[in-house]
């Protein structure tokens, strides 16, 4: 493959273009008709209620200015979620929800204040912004650093949709659970497979924009998570084997097709099973070749959160944290991260992930921006607010200080800060797959998906397991182990890295349980990385008898 | 100029307001048995940063769930609009979800009509905070810091709230209920020391703001320039919080039938599980009560069943597990409802006494990032935080670099030489009011640390 990075990162942001473009084009109809008078659905006779958002937005709006606010912007969610969930052959949970609300975020004097309530009335949306204007004023009695928004262009009639091919909210519930239950038999059909649970979660997210400087955005947004847990239960023993390999992504059901859960059910409950007689690992310094499906958490943990600005100017220091990557005076362009093969950018774009939007939620349409080039780190994830604190650094390399478009609130009842995009750990020139690193390791342990996870609060020392291990010897797997956990300093573990694979064995993995903030929320993240090597990582033995 | 004008009070549906609407709900369903719950809430917070407000924010909320059953199908649906339509198109699509739904044969029918009494989580202090009063407790944090040269970030948050449940057979159950929580890192400029304090109440006046920034303040100042000790295993003194962060892990593991099915700490061989065996030492006692004034809760569950007290470990043995309506009928027990509280047992001593006990010791303010390892043996990891530090000759002589420990609740109350006064704590990671809590400072042997962290 004479695909570079860089080309790797665009084309595929050219199939998201094209897809959202066609998405549009055949339908005849822009995202905007569909939020406003979207097709009925069986399971949605809601919608039909829909209020006039445009005019409720320009209410809030004018009340926040009346009230005094210096700028304001107001988000109009409507959230539609169903869960169907399974264990053996019994449908445990079949649930459809839908949350309709607003925020309104009102900016007095340099100091923010929030409002949010479930009452579309026209006196509720200004009672609200009124609401967020007085915050904003009680919350200014203690201010130290006025709040100064960087410059964004005005989108005035924005549209957006997830590239999706089936609206998961059109496919009939008989059918979701048929095939979780099928897929559960074949799990049960192998020797050893007690228990297994599974389940789909879907997400339908429509969310109307509009700030006080005339940008308004419509955006229909959907993301799907298949998954599956098989326990094997042996002599007073137990080990499960979860489907993470499966990513949630920012897709419709055709992803739920693609997960093929019947097909790798039995491969997944054999493994749980192999898991209980598993050699218990001896604890030592190994060579890891890790799978994505397993690298995205790694990446998540050690690269995505501690380039979060808020947090390393101390902004999240009382729970999310502060961080190693830190002051930023000290460390742009300059702290060396990893080893030359690490290059990590930050992206809303690839196509599918759970990121990807139009706008973020404070109507910045979002870049791809370098964070980590060739081992060295580069730049911060921002929004609005925070750009100006880097305006120093982008005056230097003669960039426009503008937001990384990283503003996200998890629903309309919570106000919107910095949350981390995509972050992805970008492929290798040269076409190296998962067999190849094995076969150049000489002694070394395999791991495929992620499993139990922690890290410090400025995320030097993490721990991280794993859903399946394997002993490699001489370039072999020669077997499988258990009690696999690798401890870590952040710094050392990512300049051990020594062989990255190409574009070909890249995968997106991720979560919907990015956790940050007080109270905490909530943001949907996917990672993609090659396959990966590290050397000579620590290795702990997690299990002990009771 | 005044703000409180222009301030709604925290607001929450009364039981007239959720009879009204649960009956609507249900006059519109045509199920074999419906169950409609309503949560109503009003969660206002104030966040700071670098010793200012950074957000601050009042959200209300009101969410209906309508449960439908025909059959041993069911379904369920909640929206957040309540008018007629609102209503009516959720029990809709409740029902329309229940007939597409296959047959549950674990189904159980709707409970009748219950008694309950009165639920005790309710502080009128509470539910009259406003902006300018959280302001006001959060500058008695960030002025002294200030003045200090400190920086301090935190959170508060109340909570007013209404939770009630309806169904076909004629059940009705309400409580209104409130919740507080304020927590607190100060760190040092230079960023080279950091303390953590916090409190939770369902009562607001029972928390004082000024003395929690203090003590954060304290633990910062002295834990500057910690020293690298080896990592193993040492006695450690667990102040109220790190104690609460671990205790809260053996009542997550407390259910039944993952006990019963060979897939947790409380099992036995042959479909057996722990209970009347001892598993840990005899002075702890663990038991939930919704009643008890420090550590209340609902007093029904969300079936509408009347919440009670439940001993789940007396005296070092398994006396309960959570056994829910269905395992409960199928194993010849009665089903728990015990309320989501937990209390700990507790002795005489304060933590200066354990403290002062110990000759060569660990002393940890709380916990951070833990994760379950191994669910056979409760096995977390997760590491020290915001104040850790080295007892020698019964005094605290230094702080410590935080560390990774890789261990079990059940094998630390093993390990137990004594316990301390009990106490409310706010154990949750992410500062919000969480599990009510009560548990006290404890001292054990042998608890293993792995790795030295570099974080401060």
């Amino acid at each position: 493959m004479g695909q570079t990075r860089r080309e790797f990162i665009k084309s595929t942001t050219a199939a998201l273009s094209v897809a959202g473009f066609a998405a549009h084009s055949t339908t005849g109809r822009s995202a905007t008709d569909a939020l406003v008078s979207p097709p009925q659905s069986p399971y949605s006779p809601l919608v039909a209620a829909e209020p006039n958002v445009k005019e409720l937005a320009a209410v809030a709006l004018e009340a926040a200015k009346s009230a005094g606010a210096g700028y304001a912007d107001v988000r109009f969610v409507r959230n539609r979620n169903q869960n169907v969930s399974t264990r053996e052959q019994r449908v445990t949970n079949v649930a459809d929800n839908e949350t309709y609300g607003f925020g309104v975020r009102a900016l007095v004097d340099g100091a923010w204040g929030f409002a949010a309530s479930r009452e579309l009335t026209r006196d509720e949306v200004a009672r609200t912004a009124r609401q967020a204007v007085a915050q904003a004023r009680a919350n200014r009695s203690a201010l130290v650093r006025p709040v100064v928004l960087a410059p964004a262009p005005v989108v005035a009639n924005g549209t957006w949709k997830s590239p999706i091919e089936t609206d998961p909210f059109d496919v009939a519930i008989e059918e979701k659970a048929a095939l979780l239950l099928e897929a559960n038999k074949a799990a049960l059909a192998v020797k050893g497979a007690r228990f297994v649970n599974s389940s789909m979660f879907f997400l339908r997210e429509e969310k109307t924009f509009a700030s006080s400087e005339g940008s308004m955005t419509f955006q229909v947004i959907y993301r799907t998570q298949p998954s599956m847990t098989v326990t094997a239960v042996g002599s007073g023993d137990f080990a499960t084997r979860e489907s993470n390999e499966v990513a949630p992504r920012g897709l419709g059901y055709e992803h739920v097709r693609d997960a093929k859960l019947l097909e790798n059910a039995p491969k997944w409950a054999d493994e749980a099973v192999q898991k209980l007689n598993a050699r218990s690992v001896d604890v030592g310094r190994y060579d890891l070749v890790l799978h994505p499906s397993h690298l995205w958490l790694t990446i998540h943990e050690s690269v995505a959160h501690p380039t979060e600005l808020d947090r390393a100017m101390g902004y999240e220091a009382n729970y999310a944290g502060t961080s190693f990557v830190s002051p930023p005076e000290k460390v742009l362009g300059t702290l060396k991260y990893g080893s030359e093969l690490m290059n990590i950018r930050g992206d809303r774009t690839q196509p599918g992930s759970l990121s990807a939007c139009g706008w973020d939620d404070e109507g910045v349409k979002p870049e791809d921006f370098d964070i980590i080039r060739k081992g060295t780190f580069v730049d911060y994830q921002t929004t609005r607010e925070q750009a100006l604190w880097l305006d120093w650094y982008y005056k230097k390399l003669g960039r426009p200080t503008r937001s990384h478009g990283c503003s996200y609130a998890q629903t309309w009842a919570a106000v919107q800060f910095q949350r981390m995009p995509n972050v992805s750990l970008l492929p290798g020139a040269k076409d190296l797959g998962w067999d190849d690193l094995i076969a150049a390791t000489d002694r070394g342990i395999a791991i495929i998906g992620d499993g139990s996870f922690s890290i410090d609060q400025q995320r030097y020392n993490a721990q991280f397991g794993g859903q399946v291990f394997y002993e490699i010897k001489g370039g072999k797997i020669v077997g499988m182990l258990k009690d696999v956990a690798y401890q870590m300093r952040t710094p050392d573990f990512w300049a051990s890295l020594d062989m990255v694979g190409g574009a070909r064995s890249y995968f997106l993995g991720g979560a919907f349980g990015d956790a940050k903030g007080q109270p905490v929320q909530v943001n949907a993240i996917s990672h993609g990385a090659p396959v990966t090597r590290f050397r000579n990582i620590n290795v702990i033995n997690t299990g002990r008898s009771a | 100029m005044t703000t409180r004008s222009l301030l709604a009070p925290a607001r929450h549906l009364s039981r007239e307001e959720c009879e009204a609407i649960t009956k609507r709900a249900l006059s519109f369903a045509a199920a074999d048995e419906t169950r409609v719950v309503v949560n109503s809430t009003n969660v206002s917070n104030t966040r700071f940063a670098v010793n200012q407000i950074s957000t601050g924010g009042d959200a209300f909320d009101s969410v209906v769930t309508v449960i439908s059953r025909f059959g041993k199908r069911s379904g369920s649906s909640s929206t957040n609009q309540l008018d007629d339509d609102g209503l009516r198109a959720v029990v809709q699509t409740s029902e329309r979800v229940a007939k597409l739904s296959p047959e549950d044969p674990e189904a159980m029918p709707e409970l009748g009509p219950q008694t309950y009494r009165s639920g005790v989580n309710w502080s009128d202090a509470t539910a009259s905070l406003d902006p300018d009063a959280r302001a006001r407790a959060v500058k008695q944090i960030a002025e002294p810091a200030k003045t200090a040269g400190m920086v301090s970030t935190g959170f508060m948050e109340a909570i007013t709230g209404a939770q009630a449940i309806a169904n076909s057979n004629g059940l009705f159950a309400y409580n209104r209920s409130t919740a507080s929580v304020l927590t607190t890192t100060v760190r040092t400029n230079d960023g080279t020391g950091s303390g953590w304090a916090g409190a939770t109440h369902h009562d607001w006046s029972r928390i004082d703001p000024a003395s929690l920034g203090a003590r954060a303040t304290r633990k910062a100042r002295s834990s500057v320039n910690p020293v690298a000790i080896e990592p193993g295993r040492y006695t450690v003194v667990f102040e109220p919080t790190a104690a609460g962060n671990l205790v809260q892990f053996i009542a997550r593991a407390l259910n039944a039938r993952s006990a019963d099915e060979g897939r947790s700490f409380f099992s036995l061989p042959g479909g057996k599980n722990k209970i009347g065996q001892k598993v840990v030492d005899e002075r702890v006692t663990i038991v939930s009560d919704p009643y008890d004034p420090d550590v209340a809760a609902s007093p029904f569950s969300g079936e509408g069943m009347p919440t009670q007290r439940v001993a789940w470990i007396e005296n070092g043995v398994v006396k309960n597990l959570d056994y829910d309506r269905y395992w409960a009928q199928r194993q010849n027990r009665a089903p728990t409802a015990a309320g989501s509280s937990i209390r700990m047992s507790g002795g005489s001593a304060s933590l200066d006494d354990l403290i002062a006990g110990t000759r060569r010791g660990l002393l940890v303010t709380r916990f951070w990032y833990l994760r379950p390892v191994d669910q056979r043996t409760i096995l977390y990891t997760g590491l020290t935080r915001d104040g850790t530090y080295l007892i020698e000759n019964g005094k605290v002589t230094k702080p410590v670099k935080n560390l990774r420990f890789n261990d079990s609740p059940i094998f630390m109350l093993n390990a137990l030489e004594e316990l301390g006064v009990p106490e409310r704590v706010s154990a949750s990671e992410g500062g919000e009011p969480g599990q009510a809590i009560m548990v006290p400072p404890i001292k054990v042997r042998d608890f293993n640390f792995t790795s030295l962290s570099d974080a401060v």
